[in-house]
């Protein structure tokens, strides 16, 4: 049969091919020859096994009839094409069968290769065309359309990525019957799941409304002129209250989905979208999720189980938080990426804007009475923020100016206990009415008066030698010093910024305590300078002391001469 | 029979207008407009009095010899103006109410419609339908 409708010849099945290959069987299972001569004999259908097929045949206008068959088969197809053609390579985990199914373009003249099930429908309907005349056609118990079973086809070849089409087609229909995808306008339970799982990312409460600001946004994502989405909004709003319920969004979002396919909006909400209509049916998917017999496959019981934990999740959280949603969305993407469903896949996009947008949106949300706690989201926001500031403060404080000017401070006081313990002994030698005088200077050289004392004992040679000593280490022992005061200055100062300025006024000699090297560099320096006047302070008064010893010198001299003089008379 | 309904934002440019026939249509917009100096004037009248609902209703605003000017504002100033072949003597107040009131249903509809930004031209098709079957109904 291949060989004579020419399939082989050109490599694939294409719409004359198929018409042929399938008026081929159709003479074959009635028994003629496998011939072209006999195909134009009037055949009945040829009978499918596989698919329990039938035709409920609406003849509408021919290219309409085509056009509306191969727009209702490629409803979920095309959601699937155009998300890729969005997306790129999303659609990789797919099966092998579903390439075929996606690479055509949307529109009906031009499809290449179809799976058998899926484009027998078609064919049929192509048949059906060019025949113009009734056929009979073997009815299953359900009154299903042929492009339907071949949606179904396609459909299940979409949802499973196993290739096990024609069990789960079969299990479909046993299981959906009254969901049939012969109408545009008829939501199938894929698209039903799917509305509800995007319900729930905007609204975690099934029976709650979404507000018509959060529906706006969500619905102008889809990047559909804004009269269209106002005329769908009309459309699917009943009760014209400004928010949508579960059936009115489900409603919505079909309307988005066709007029997207290309499909025109109609003037009215068709019967099969109307709330009451939905609403009667969507009791059905969940009764059919909660049987997991009917549901063996790993896709819908991974959905199952996930609707199940999903609703678990929303009853058990009255109060809904943000963070609840957002784990609901993650929840979604996660599964998702598991799962790998077209549904799922198609509107990962979504699902990541309506994440982010569900996010941004709970926090934009106005005052609605079924609205989320969507200040939770800022709140957590504005905790984690706020955890941050304090942290950083602590830790220079610690790192620098007290802890290295502790250390600093016990070594240069243990040094500067040592330098006093040794200059301590020297100065008792050293002249009593000394330290009379040195204490007149300031306070804070305390430190050089050993120094001090110890000049006028000993020699001028020890002068320079203690005048390096001097500069070294009052330089340090004045650090010490500096930090000492300064710590007892600014004990609950830390920064030490705030020691170089507190410190500076106390006294021209206290070096302010940097944490830096450079800074310790310009300490040093500024400390060197000061001693150099010290220094040089201390020489001019040296100077001026020795003068003083001098003439006292003279003085005890001339006495000791007139002691000298007043003696003779009693040496006789 | 003509008749024309026109619906004016509350800074007095016209959101909705509808007139049937369509010829002669310059000639209603013009008795539009001067109905609508007629509401402000109703309107400026009302004052500082908490606007009820039967003050909703403005009635009769301007009688010309071929046409009859029925004016109805909202509680957002939106205008409705309606403009009746005076030879439809069998409209009575009543329904003039009445379709005032329907109007008013059809726009708060409207404005439900988060897509609908207030100020907008209507182009909702449900209430061009409610105006063309209300015209009908007149006529």
């Amino acid at each position: 049969i291949t060989e004579v409708c020419g399939a082989k010849r050109m490599g694939y099945f294409g719409p004359a091919q198929f018409y042929i290959a399938l008026k081929l069987i159709a003479a074959a299972q009635s028994g003629f020859p496998v011939r072209i001569e006999s195909i134009k004999n009037e055949l009945p259908l040829p009978r499918f096994m596989a698919l329990k097929n039938d035709t409920e045949v609406r003849y509408g206008t021919p290219a309409e009839l085509h056009g509306v068959k191969f727009q209702v088969t490629h409803t979920t197809l095309e959601k699937n094409s155009y998300k890729r053609t969005d997306e790129g390579d999303k659609q990789e985990p797919k099966s092998p069968p579903m390439s075929p199914i996606c690479s055509p373009p949307a529109s009906p003249s031009t499809y290449q290769r179809i799976p058998l099930s899926y484009g027998y429908g078609k064919a049929r309907s192509g048949l059906e065309q060019q025949h113009g005349a009734p056929y009979e056609v073997r009815h299953s118990t359900h009154q299903q359309d042929g492009p339907s079973s071949g949606n179904y086809g396609a459909k299940s070849s979409l949802t499973c990525s196993t290739p096990n089409r024609s069990l789960s087609v079969e299990r479909e229909q046993q299981d959906s019957s009254t969901h049939y995808s012969d109408d545009p306008w008829r939501i199938t339970e894929e698209q039903r799941d799917y509305y509800i799982n995007q319900f729930r990312s905007l609204q975690p409460d099934l029976n709650a409304f979404i507000s018509g600001s959060v529906a706006k946004n969500f619905f102008t994502k889809s990047k559909l002129p804004i009269p269209e989405l106002s005329h769908i909004w009309e459309l699917s709003d009943v009760d014209c209250d400004g928010a949508l319920t579960l059936p009115e969004f489900c409603a919505a979002f079909h309307l988005v989905v066709a007029r997207k396919n290309g499909y025109q909006l109609p003037e009215t909400l068709p019967e099969t979208l109307l709330p009451e209509y939905l609403q009667a049916a969507s009791l059905k998917p969940i009764r059919d999720c909660a049987l997991f017999d009917s549901y063996p496959e790993p896709l819908p019981g991974s959905q199952q189980t996930r609707d199940f934990s999903r609703t678990e999740k929303s009853s058990a959280e009255e109060v809904t938080d943000n963070s609840a949603l957002l784990q609901d969305g993650k929840k979604d993407d996660r599964q998702a990426l598991k799962v790998s469903t077209t549904l799922k896949t198609i509107p990962k996009e979504f699902q990541h804007l309506t994440v982010k947008t569900a996010a941004q949106e709970s926090n934009a949300l106005k005052a609605r009475p079924r609205s989320r706690s969507y200040s939770s989201t800022s709140i957590e926001d504005a905790m984690k923020k706020g955890e941050e500031p304090p942290t950083p403060p602590p830790r220079p404080q610690k790192s620098h100016s007290r802890a290295s000017s502790l250390d600093l401070n016990k070594i240069f006081q243990q040094n500067a206990q040592a330098v006093r313990s040794g200059w301590l002994p020297p100065p008792p030698p050293a002249l009593p009415p000394r330290p009379s005088v040195s204490q007149t200077e300031q306070s804070s050289e305390v430190d050089l008066h050993p120094q001090m004392n110890r000049l006028p004992s000993q020699a001028e040679e020890n002068s320079s030698k203690k005048e390096v000593v001097l500069a070294q280490p009052p330089s340090k022992p004045a650090r010490r010093k500096l930090r000492t005061e300064a710590q007892g200055l600014e004990t609950p100062e830390l920064s030490p910024t705030i020691n170089v300025t507190s410190s500076f006024p106390a006294s021209k000699a206290h070096l302010p305590v940097q944490k830096q090297s450079s800074k310790q560099k310009r300490a040093i320096q500024t400390a060197i300078r000061k001693n150099k006047e010290a220094n040089a302070v201390l020489a001019r008064l040296n100077s001026e002391l020795q003068q003083q010893l001098k003439e006292v010198h003279k003085e005890r001299i001339a006495l000791e001469t007139q002691l000298e003089q007043l003696r003779p008379v009693t040496v006789l | 029979v003509p008749g024309s309904v026109v619906c004016c934002s509350s800074q007095n440019y016209p959101l909705y207008i509808r007139s049937v026939p369509t010829e002669n249509e310059l000639k209603f917009h013009y008795t539009v407009h001067t109905s609508l100096d007629v509401v402000d004037e109703k309107i400026s009248a009302m004052g500082k009095a908490l606007v009820d609902q039967r003050e909703l209703y403005l009635g009769l605003l301007y009688p010309t010899e071929d046409y009859k000017g029925y004016g109805y504002v909202t509680n957002s100033k939106v205008k409705f103006v309606m403009v009746v072949d005076s030879s439809n003597t069998a409209l009575r107040d009543n329904e003039i109410r009445s379709m005032f009131r329907k109007l008013h249903n059809s726009y708060t509809d409207i404005m439900c419609n988060p897509f609908y930004n207030p100020g907008d031209r209507i182009h909702s098709r449900a209430f061009d339908n409610m105006v063309n079957s209300m015209m009908m109904q007149v006529n």
